[in-house]
């Protein structure tokens, strides 16, 4: 057996590998939203990982203060969360359009910090524990299966490709693509962009929320889990390429599969090798393996 | 006021940031006529379009469609009152397809033209429909900006310089299809550089300087004005 040879039991093998694909699901549901909102806002959305745990929260409050469960929360706390992205976009995000990148980096950034603050001294930073909704699993040959993991992956996958299909595919994506290249020319075919922009806003946040609720039984519902998470994420958008959507997917999930093997082979690097693939693509390909340079 | 007035703008002033571009500007368009504004580059024609069109935030004065005043409206609004807008540089979008970019502008009224109709004023882009739209030709490019106007209903189109760049052969083209869309009962504010081009299309020119109008010549008597406009145009 090939196993054998290289000394690594298949068990720890396949493991790894579905931990990276979990992983990787994370990371392509994030950086897809990161990557629709910086298309058509031009704002990195440093919130973005604050949204995720907020998520993760709703499907908390959700279940022990009104009693709906894991599948009502998967609808509910992505709305909820996104009508917060909402009033932030019509409050404060729409002031900063004119000016520089940075002072949206830095707004998004500072409200992070708030949101996480305030839920760390309101709930603690130890985190709360979430019951699985699916319990179980199935046991293959190499390895055993856990019925939540396999979901959290057919259900990434599922939402990456209706994002995906929405954008490219059909009459209101074309809307969002054409607008992302000239705002004020769609405005005056009788679009309204800014209600455009508003919305895809609160897309975004929504799928970040609802990746919290996938999050919320595989991991700890806790204050950090988001800042923990964005760094990452950050790295595999810089990598797939700013506003690429297809870019966001692929290398999120390649990403999350290369870390998980390299628990594996090199579990000294594993930590590292998300941020040596970014220096050397960032090296090779400046604008990210999808991107186009401006 | 003319009766059959379609647009009506007087003392139109603009600014881009601090410098300020249209200094009480001042003409009309008639119902089914095709108007063009004549000038040198930097005179202040494409703005002029644009904020008539409304993409110009800084802007003052008034701009009357109909009995509509237009200065306070954003530029979706005014889209949707029948006004469409076809830009100098063609503004064909990279990441949509021609059949996209072709439906793109949403309909606003009734009575626009259906795709079978535009396909055959426009052959070539029936059959380039599944490719990228700025992969066509520039001539392919400037038909499928002024097509997809000619789908919404819009009344009055506003033309920013739209044989600007293109073989003799395709100006032609232009130029039927610009006869054939006032055949239409179609009102066209033309905005050109080319006034031998212009005197095949249009009713009446308005030259434009230093962001005024500062002379209107029906094209009857363009012949007789042509030293006059080669004046004004430095050509």
């Amino acid at each position: 057996m090939l196993f054998e040879l290289i000394g690594i039991p298949p068990q720890a093998l396949f493991g790894q590998l579905l931990l990276g694909l979990i992983n990787g699901a994370f990371y392509a549901m994030m950086s897809l939203g990161l990557a629709v909102i910086f298309g058509l806002l031009n704002v990195i959305n440093f919130t973005h990982g604050a949204q995720y745990m907020m998520g993760a929260f709703a499907a908390w409050m959700l279940l022990e203060w009104a009693g709906v469960p894991y599948w009502g929360a998967l609808i509910l706390a992505p709305l909820i969360v996104g009508a917060t992205g909402v009033v932030m976009e019509k409050l404060l995000l729409k002031r900063l359009y004119h000016l520089d990148h940075l002072y949206g980096l830095l707004l998004t950034f500072g409200l992070a910090l708030m949101i996480e603050g305030f839920f760390r001294k309101q709930f603690g930073s130890s985190g709360l524990p979430y019951a699985n909704p699916l319990p179980g699993g199935t046991r293959l040959d190499f390895m055993f299966l856990p019925n939540y993991r396999a979901w959290i992956v057919i259900a990434s996958l599922v939402i990456c490709f209706g994002t995906w299909y929405m954008i490219e595919r059909t009459k209101l994506g074309s809307y969002l693509r054409a607008a992302t290249e000239r705002p004020d020319l769609v405005q005056a075919f009788g679009i309204n962009v800014p209600r455009m922009i508003t919305l895809t806003y609160g897309f975004g946040v929504g799928l970040a929320a609802l990746a919290g609720v996938l999050a919320a039984p595989a991991y700890n519902v806790s204050p950090l889990m988001g800042s923990n998470l964005i760094i990452i994420v950050f790295a595999v958008v810089v990598i797939g390429g700013m506003g690429s959507i297809l870019g966001a997917i692929i290398t999120g999930f390649a990403l999350g599969i290369i870390e998980g093997l390299t628990k594996v082979f090199y579990p000294e690097a594993s930590n590292t090798v998300i941020f040596i693939v970014m220096a050397i693509v960032l090296m090779v390909k400046p604008a990210g393996l999808f991107g186009t340079p401006k | 006021m003319h009766n059959g007035t379609e647009l009506a703008v007087s003392d139109l002033n603009a600014w881009y940031g601090e410098s300020h571009i249209l200094h009480g500007m001042k003409f009309e368009v008639n119902k089914g006529e095709v108007v063009t504004l004549l000038g040198r580059n930097g005179a202040g024609k494409t703005t002029t379009m644009k904020a008539v069109m409304g993409m110009i935030p800084s802007r003052k004065g008034s701009v009357k469609f109909g009995s509509e005043e237009l200065i306070q409206l954003p530029s979706n609004r005014i889209a949707k009152l029948g006004l469409a807008f076809c830009p100098e540089e063609r503004g064909i979008f990279s990441s949509l397809n021609v059949y996209e970019n072709l439906t793109l502008p949403p309909v606003v009224k009734g009575g626009g033209m259906s795709l079978e109709e535009i396909y055959q004023i426009f052959p070539n882009l029936k059959e380039r429909l599944k490719s990228q739209g700025t992969k066509l030709s520039g001539g392919e490019q400037q038909m499928l900006a002024i097509g997809r106007i000619l789908r919404t209903g819009a009344t009055l189109l506003l033309l920013d310089e739209p044989t600007e760049g293109l073989a003799p052969v395709i100006v032609q083209q232009i130029g039927a299809m610009i006869r054939l869309l006032k055949d239409k009962g179609y009102t066209i504010l033309l905005v050109e550089q080319n006034f031998r081009f212009a005197s095949t299309v249009a009713d009446r020119h308005y030259i434009v300087e230093h962001g005024q109008v500062v002379d209107m010549i029906p094209n009857d008597q363009i012949a007789t004005s042509t030293k006059k406009l080669e004046t004004y145009l430095g050509v």
